[in-house]
């Protein structure tokens, strides 16, 4: 049980041994999905939210976040990521990350070909593409968020698929071992699986009714019509037959609407007027399914390795989710079309989502959807009408098996316009044809939650009771299976890098433990051909193996290409041997204002220069910030594109004990030169000795700047203690 | 079939209905269609079913492989592979587990029990 590991610390990395330890005996602490609980006028810093839930104990902010006391707003709706390098020890250190910058929904994509294995897979096998979904890699997973979900202090819903050929097994573990979410549509097998039709609908059933057992949510599988036709915007009327299908089959079935999420995708992408068009189909699928909830994915389907491109389809499709609803909103990491997503871009993904979010927050109430317009009322009836003739053309041919051998689904034309290029499966055909048996009159399965007929004897209280319990009702009664294969497993993987973990040593990774990836971004002033091949040679010149170009673009076909370069750096840090600089030394609030109130100290400050920006220098010296002021210094601020001389003059007139320059790094060194200037006059006018000369900026740093003349540089992040601090100590120092 | 984009043709009949009345429509159609399918999971059982029932009864994955696998080479699986174990259970005083690894390993008396109650199918 978790109870019995130590909760997290931040500062330490999880214990992956610990996890494995005992994991034969480790329950679940609950079953069934946790929504987020909405905060209504949930007041944050100086802002109030409309559309927030309760925050996190731990958490990493947005960028901008320390402009507003590193506020973390958390959106009503859960956020999923999608993490499987296929190694369940790195998922989890991912999901760890992923849980601080605020997903609350894990889920899991299988190993390529496990919808194909009739049986269950054990163990902790290495995937491809994905994990091998296992018991023993559910129990670890959900051990290790039981453990992150305190440590973020809020649930962790964990999420993977109960398709392929071993659907009811899936169920049946997943049950056991408290996963909250999963997959399950029969058509996704039927259509992109090819498992014979029969087959996927019977096992569906006995599927969804154990997934009922414990209030799993379930997520259908319609958006991967989407992803998958040629003309993504032409399978709107046939979204939403799919999604009706395993809506009411699902009902039927017996589980409550309230379980049952629609994955729903925004189908165009710029260039096309995307916003125009998806938004009538988001507006007539919640009109036709209003009781469902609304699990919003981003499209896929036109993405590539532009992750900027990827992230601006991303933030229009969550656009969509903050103008109609989501209940759950999805992300797909911004390197989806490159690779199999890097501990990096699952967190950008979240923190785009959350950003959006965040940023619309409460939009809808002055940003309408004008359902009066008639461009939009006539496609959300023209919408709907085409998928009525879809579903009645079905029953006029036979229903839905008859249907799938016609083709019906991913055609490339908008219903009733048919291309003939859809998906055609047949019923004698697909994996595990011949499969389904008639139940004979006397069929019983002596087991809870079980669908279908059951001749159980009339006398019995509870389906289970004649074998004494079924593991639905006992746990205790669950079998555990370690480890089937000897070499292929986590300890093998561990003891391969284990050295990493106990010399505590740094080695670049994007997926794995010491996989070495990096990335390397260049221009190369060469065209597209040209460019790739000299960064393979520039890749090998770094001493990077296996270099390969995961995104180019072309800048100009003559003039330059920007290229992303991926190689492996297998090189590791001691960081027993780093030299890390001190954090500068902060003296306490009081010391500092007995210190300026005893001196009366004054200080100059302007932005050199020819720069308008003031926020920075503000910052320092605002008592509203935080700055200066707050400890009693007077501040006289000159403003911006102030000259040197006139600096100089200022702090002279005043007496000021301080001069503060704030600059931005420029191309031709006037940074420098304004730096140079400060000092060289305030010593040919005889004050060098009774000013500080502090020199600020984004890019400044403390070693240029007292190369330049200065006393002291402070770059991005200088908050107003910092400078105020230095002040006090110099000045002590120095006995002024 | 490939077929020209006949909607403003096909959809004359419906804009008769409201909003309501095309939802409601819209559902009875699904409803028609998923009716069947649900007749024919309440009325069929697979290997993968089977194995789910032979786990809720606590027996490990290799043994419902095998198991299952008998059953079903055996034409026993219609009547259920937890009622095969149940009934294996019940002559010989075996919980579940112990009576799927006998029926797994092939044990004579075990399956002595099954063909008594189905008779024999090999």
């Amino acid at each position: 049980m978790s109870e019995l590991l130590p909760p997290l610390k931040p500062e330490q990395k999880l214990d992956v041994a610990a996890l494995l330890d005992g994991i034969e005996n480790y329950h679940p602490r609950r079953n069934g999905w946790t929504w987020r609980k909405l905060v209504p006028d949930q007041k944050l810093y100086e802002f109030c939210y409309r559309e927030t839930s309760t925050g996190v104990k731990n958490g990493i902010p947005l960028p901008a976040a320390h402009y507003f006391e590193n506020i973390d707003p958390q959106p009503d709706c859960v956020v999923t990521t999608e993490i499987a390098s296929g190694r369940l020890e790195d998922d989890i250190r991912r999901m760890r990350m992923a849980a601080w910058h605020g997903a609350d929904h894990i889920m899991v994509i299988r190993t390529a070909g496990q919808s194909h294995i009739d049986g269950l897979l054990e163990g902790t096998p290495e995937g491809v593409g994905g994990i091998a979904v296992t018991r023993k890699q559910c129990r670890v997973t959900r051990r290790a968020l039981d453990l992150i979900e305190d440590e973020v202090g809020r649930p962790i819903n964990y999420h993977s698929y109960v398709s392929g050929v071993a659907g009811p097994e899936i169920a049946v573990m997943f049950a056991e071992e408290g996963v909250n979410g999963a997959h399950q549509d029969p058509q996704y097998n039927v259509l992109y699986r090819n498992i014979n039709m029969h087959r996927s609908f019977v096992d569906a059933a006995v599927a969804k009714r154990i997934m009922r057992s414990v209030r799993m949510l379930q997520i259908d599988g319609a958006h991967n019509a989407n992803a998958t036709s040629i003309k993504a915007w032409k399978v709107m009327p046939e979204l939403l037959v799919q999604h009706a299908i395993n809506c009411a089959f699902s009902v039927s079935i017996g589980m409550p609407k309230e379980d049952i999420a629609l994955s729903t995708v925004p189908p165009d992408a710029a260039p096309a007027p995307a916003m125009r068009m998806d938004l009538p189909y988001a507006v007539a699928l919640r009109d036709l399914f209003g009781e469902y909830k609304m699990r919003a994915q981003q499209n896929t389907r036109y993405m590539e390795s532009d992750s900027r491109d990827a992230t601006v389809s991303h933030v229009m499709n969550l656009m969509i989710s903050r103008l109609t609803s989501a209940d759950i909103q999805s992300t797909i990491t911004p390197d989806e079309g490159r690779n199999v997503p890097w501990h990096y871009n699952n967190i950008a993904a979240i923190d785009t989502a959350k950003q959006s979010l965040v940023g619309m927050d409460g939009m809808r109430e002055m940003v309408k959807i004008d359902r009066e317009n008639a461009e939009l009322r006539n496609r959300i009836r023209e919408l709907k009408e085409r998928a009525v003739l879809f579903l009645e053309a079905m029953i006029a041919d036979g229903g839905y098996f008859a249907s799938v051998e016609e083709a019906y689904f991913v055609d490339s034309g908008e219903y009733p316009e048919t291309h003939d290029d859809g998906i055609r499966r047949t019923m004698d055909g697909g994996v595990g044809v011949g499969t389904i048996v008639p139940r004979a009159d006397d069929y019983i399965a002596p087991v809870c939650h079980h669908f279908g007929e059951n001749h159980l004897p009339r006398s019995v209280e509870k389906p289970c009771h004649a074998i004494g319990g079924c593991t639905l009702c006992d746990r205790d009664k669950i079998p555990f299976i370690d480890e089937l294969d000897p070499e292929d497993n986590v300890n093998v993987r561990l003891a391969a890098t284990a050295e990493l973990r106990e010399r505590d040593l740094v080695k670049p990774e994007v997926e794995w433990a010491g996989d070495g990836v990096v990335v390397v971004t260049m221009f190369l002033p060469a065209g597209e051909r040209v460019a790739e091949a000299a960064a393979l040679v520039l890749g090998k010149s770094m001493n990077l193996t296996d270099c390969e170009v995961v995104h180019k673009r072309v800048m100009h076909p003559a003039e330059g290409t920007l290229i992303e370069l991926k190689g492996r750096l297998d090189v590791a840090v001691d960081p027993a041997t780093l030299v890390i600089p001190e954090p500068p030394e902060v003296i306490s609030d009081e010391e500092i204002r007995d210190f300026v109130h005893e001196r009366n100290l004054k200080v100059v400050a302007a932005t050199v220069g020819q720069d308008e920006h003031s926020v920075g220098m503000r910052e320092i010296i605002d008592i509203k910030h935080g700055g200066l002021e707050k400890w009693g210094f007077a501040a006289e601020y000159l403003g911006t594109s102030v000259p040197i001389e006139k600096v100089l003059d200022a702090a002279i007139e005043h007496a000021a004990q301080a001069v503060l320059i704030s600059t931005i790094i420029t191309h031709n060194d006037m940074h420098r030169d304004a730096m140079q200037k400060l000092a060289d006059l305030a010593a040919e006018k005889g004050v060098r000795d009774k000013l500080l000369l502090i020199a600020g900026g984004t890019q400044v740093t403390d070693k240029l700047a007292c190369e330049w003349g200065m006393d002291a540089g402070f770059g991005r992040k200088t908050k107003g203690i910092d400078v105020a601090s230095f002040i006090v100590k110099t000045m002590r120092e120095r006995g002024m | 079939m490939v077929r020209e984009d006949t909607f403003e043709h096909a959809h004359q009949y419906l804009s008769g209905l409201t909003d309501e009345e095309l939802k409601v429509r819209f559902w009875a159609l699904t409803q028609e269609i998923v009716d069947p399918l649900v007749e024919l999971a309440r009325a069929h059982t697979s290997p993968s079913i089977e194995r789910s029932v032979l786990m809720r009864m606590g027996i490990d994955t290799p043994t419902c492989v095998a198991v299952v696998g008998e059953c079903d080479s055996r034409g026993l699986l219609g009547h259920g592979a937890g009622h095969v174990v149940l009934v294996v259970m019940q002559a010989l005083d075996f919980d579940a587990p112990s009576a799927a690894a006998k029926l797994a390993n092939g044990d004579a008396d075990a399956w002595a029990v099954v063909e008594a109650k189905w008779g024999s199918t090999r």
